[in-house]
């Protein structure tokens, strides 16, 4: 393997592993503080628990979150210093941004909001949870900036062959920029959601707190359903608008290898990848495929054999097809997936009318395991919008084989790579662990009211 | 050239001095609280005083990454590409501190709770440590080409100068940490933590004195120290007598200052330079020729300037409001219930 290789499996792998953690934090902590806004307007026990419950959950991800947070700020430095080197003054920017706007906001208020409980007004304390969300969302925001300047870059002019930031509003106007990050809040509240879901049915399943967790699963049910139904919309709409600035990325994730017009979409295939243009494609539904990529009925989708050639034309010889198998099965896995979510979240709704949400095992039993779903999709959605940029790692600017540090050793990736496996081995496990744990764990019983002026620090570590 | 590029030198080393007088002392305690808490319930007093507050500290090193990244890409580039392996040790350092906090307390197990007292404990040494070196070899200068490209080994990343950095800040942090908690406890972890200042005190103060010398004659031919490594060996004394005075407050200021302006006796030692070349004077990566755009750095400057007073702000009331010292009888099993157990 060469240096690029094993730095592109790295950066993969560190951040995959990351956004395991990140929905399921920006997602539950919404959901605590709406937890926590229902008790404190309706001062009703169950809130008060259940803002106790699913906070803790929340603190065990936000954890992880910072520490592999540390790893993503510090990574395109170690292993990418070509590419910090270029694009710095643009990409740069964001990121900073994102550490002084977001990460201060969220981690002290976190602080607050944990440690804060006998020490806050209701209503100061009430608000803390909302900054730690605000944080979240804001983080998400300009990291959504970044990226999506990598798949689309503009605001910037050309000096001496390296771009240079001269718009900064241009980041956060960007077409890509504002569906992506739409897309990544909503595949967020799925998370949160589903996670929210799923414990509440386990342990409903297990007859605990029936009138309590009831609660908690219905507010998950009303927020997955409508967040589903738009991350899915939204998704389509952004296959559309990288359909135009990334022709490669939608062509290759139907392995459309000639021009159609209209194009059809293949619900399954057998064989294909990059070197086997006539995969036998399977369930053909005619005049999808120009759908999804431009919103037309007839809509013309470039295959990738044109498009490579027009790319040569342009940048240059090489190979500037992106791994066509990745891109086919990861947007399949991610909407089909988003379909299975849907129409399970649907079931918990009309078990809901049907007043049968608490007894109705069988749906309990599937919304434990559906909260596997959201991540994979969120993996998937990954892999879609990052492999499909390749061989760029910024679209038609920079190739990602040219981003390395060009002194590194290659037995320095392959001992970093080595190492955060191996921690991330750890830390995952150390996670699951404990959120089994804590979602299994039964209720706490609230305290009386009398006691939140009682001495007693806060207890946590 | 915009003076904008001495400003964000300066607010980079702000960002860095920050960090190191705010996660200093979590450092300390997080070193400490194994010998100032004797049991679980002292262990976790002695955490617990930072319990809210460290995430928000380490922030500070998050944020000083990404504005380099963002003000010097060239010297964000270089030098975390030379630290590439010192940078996963320094992850990895954090990564189990980070952890230990968080889920030391949420397993009532003793194998459990002392493996994460292990983590901390290396964890809080070694963080530190490694930060200093690098930190330290900016100054002393490392193997770099005219393109900017480290060209060492990572045994040449072990300068003796760097390597008594990395120990001067751990002995710093150590009495930090522990002024830090004599401040914020009652009791007996009081008058341990007052007890360990004391036992430590000497050697920090030796230790500052040497690493003011060492970075002077580093960076100068000048025969007088310059104000910030006068007021780094004045603070470290006075921090000295003041931690035998069992002046808890005084001494705390004390270290603070210390340890501020041992970091900013580094990075004043630096301008212009930003890392220094060890293979040629000429390669020096300066705060000039690792500049990010104009644009870039008026727009950061716009954002920070707006965004570091809140943060301070909030970040201050913040340790207002956990202002109250912690005892370790709040910790003792058979203390009322906690309101919230993690």
């Amino acid at each position: 393997m060469t240096n690029v290789d094993l730095a592109r499996w790295q950066f993969a792998f560190v951040t995959i592993n990351h956004f395991f953690f990140v929905p399921v934090t920006i997602g539950l902590a919404f959901l605590t503080a709406l937890l926590q806004t229902a008790w404190y307007r309706t001062k009703r026990d169950e809130y008060l628990r259940l803002t106790k419950f699913f906070g803790t959950l929340l603190v065990i991800n936000v954890a992880i979150g910072v520490v592999t947070g540390l790893v993503q700020e510090f990574q395109f430095g170690m292993d990418w210093g070509a590419y910090s080197r270029l694009v710095g003054n643009i990409f740069g920017a964001p990121l900073a941004m994102e550490g002084l706007a977001a990460f201060f906001l969220e981690s002290t208020f976190l602080g607050l909001w944990l440690f804060g409980w006998d020490k806050l007004p209701r209503l100061i304390h009430l608000l803390t949870i909302w900054a730690v969300s605000l944080g979240t969302v804001l983080s998400a925001l300009f990291i959504m900036a970044a990226n999506s300047w990598m798949q689309h870059p503009l605001g910037f002019v050309m000096v001496h062959g390296k771009p240079q930031l001269n718009d900064i509003w241009a980041l956060f106007t960007n077409p890509v920029f504002l569906w992506a990050y739409a897309k990544v809040l909503l595949a967020s509240l799925v998370t949160g959601a589903a996670v929210m879901l799923a414990v509440s049915a386990w342990q409903l399943r297990h007859g605990r707190d029936r009138d309590v967790f009831v609660r908690s699963a219905r507010m998950a049910l009303i927020v997955l359903v409508p967040a589903i139904l738009f991350t899915l919309l939204v998704g389509d709409e952004l296959g559309v608008i990288e359909a135009r600035y990334q022709p490669m990325k939608i062509a290759a994730a139907e392995a459309q290898w000639k021009t159609c017009q209209p194009c059809s979409f293949s619900l399954f295939q057998i064989g294909g990848g990059n070197n086997d243009h006539t995969p036998t494609q399977i369930l053909e539904i005619p005049h999808l495929l120009s759908l999804l990529a431009t919103n037309h009925w007839n809509g013309k989708v470039i295959g990738l054999t044109p498009l490579q050639h027009q790319y040569t034309a342009k940048y240059g010889p090489g190979y500037y097809v992106p791994n066509v198998f990745i891109q086919y099965w990861s947007m399949r896995a991610m909407a089909y997936l988003g379909v299975v979510v849907l129409l399970i979240g649907v079931w918990g709704l009309w078990l809901i009318r049907r007043k049968k949400l608490a007894t109705s095992r069988r749906f309990l039993w599937v919304a434990v395991w559906a909260a596997v779903l959201p991540f994979l999709m969120n993996t998937g959605g990954w892999l879609l919008t990052e492999s499909g940029r390749q061989p760029w790692v910024v679209q038609g600017i920079m190739l990602t084989k040219n981003g390395i540090s060009p002194s590194l050793p290659t037995t320095w990736i392959a001992i970093s790579l080595g190492v955060f496996v191996a921690v991330y081995a750890v830390i995952a496990t150390v996670d699951l662990l404990l959120m089994l744990k804590y979602s299994r764990r039964p209720l706490q019983p609230a305290r009386a009211d009398a006691d939140y002026d009682a001495p007693v620090p806060a207890v946590q570590y | 050239m915009s003076s904008l590029v001495p400003f964000w030198f300066i607010v980079i080393a702000f960002l860095w001095t920050g960090f190191f007088i705010l996660e200093g002392f979590d450092f300390g305690v997080g070193m400490l609280h194994d010998l100032v808490g004797t049991d679980d319930a002292g262990r976790r007093a002695a955490i617990n005083t930072i319990g809210p507050l460290w995430d928000g500290n380490e922030v500070w090193l998050i944020v000083a990454g990404a504005s380099m990244f963002a003000a010097f890409p060239g010297w964000y580039a270089t030098m975390f590409s030379a630290f590439n392996l010192a940078l996963v040790l320094i992850l990895v350092a954090l990564i189990a501190r980070g952890l230990a906090f968080e889920y030391r307390g949420k397993r009532d197990a003793v194998r459990w709770r002392r493996s994460w007292d292990v983590a901390l404990i290396a964890g809080s040494f070694l963080a530190p440590l490694l930060i200093g070196v690098a930190l330290g070899d900016l100054l002393h200068g490392l193997p770099i080409d005219s393109a900017q490209n480290y060209t060492g080994s990572f045994w040449e990343l072990l300068q003796p100068y760097g390597i008594f950095t990395g120990v001067t800040l751990v002995l710093v942090s150590a009495l930090h940490g522990a002024t830090f908690l004599s401040l914020k406890t009652t009791g007996e972890l009081h008058e341990r933590a007052g007890l360990l200042a004391r036992r430590v005190a000497p050697f920090t103060g030796a230790l500052v004195v040497g690493f003011i010398i060492w970075t002077h004659v580093t960076h100068t031919n000048a025969f007088f120290l310059n104000t910030i490594e006068l007021l780094a060996i004045l603070a470290a004394l006075a921090a000295v007598w003041l931690v035998y005075e069992r002046r808890a407050g005084f001494a705390f200021a004390a270290t603070t200052v210390t340890i501020a302006s041992c970091i900013v006796s580094i990075f004043v030692g630096l301008y212009p330079s930003v890392m220094v070349s060890s293979t040629n004077a000429a390669f020096d990566l300066t705060a000039r020729n690792t500049a990010s755009a104009p644009y870039t750095l008026k727009v950061m400057s716009v954002v920070a300037l707006i965004l570091l007073p809140l943060v301070l702000a909030y970040q201050a009331w913040s340790y207002y409001v956990f202002r109250r010292r912690v005892s370790r009888s709040d910790f003792q099993p058979n203390a009322s219930p906690a309101p919230q157990s993690r």
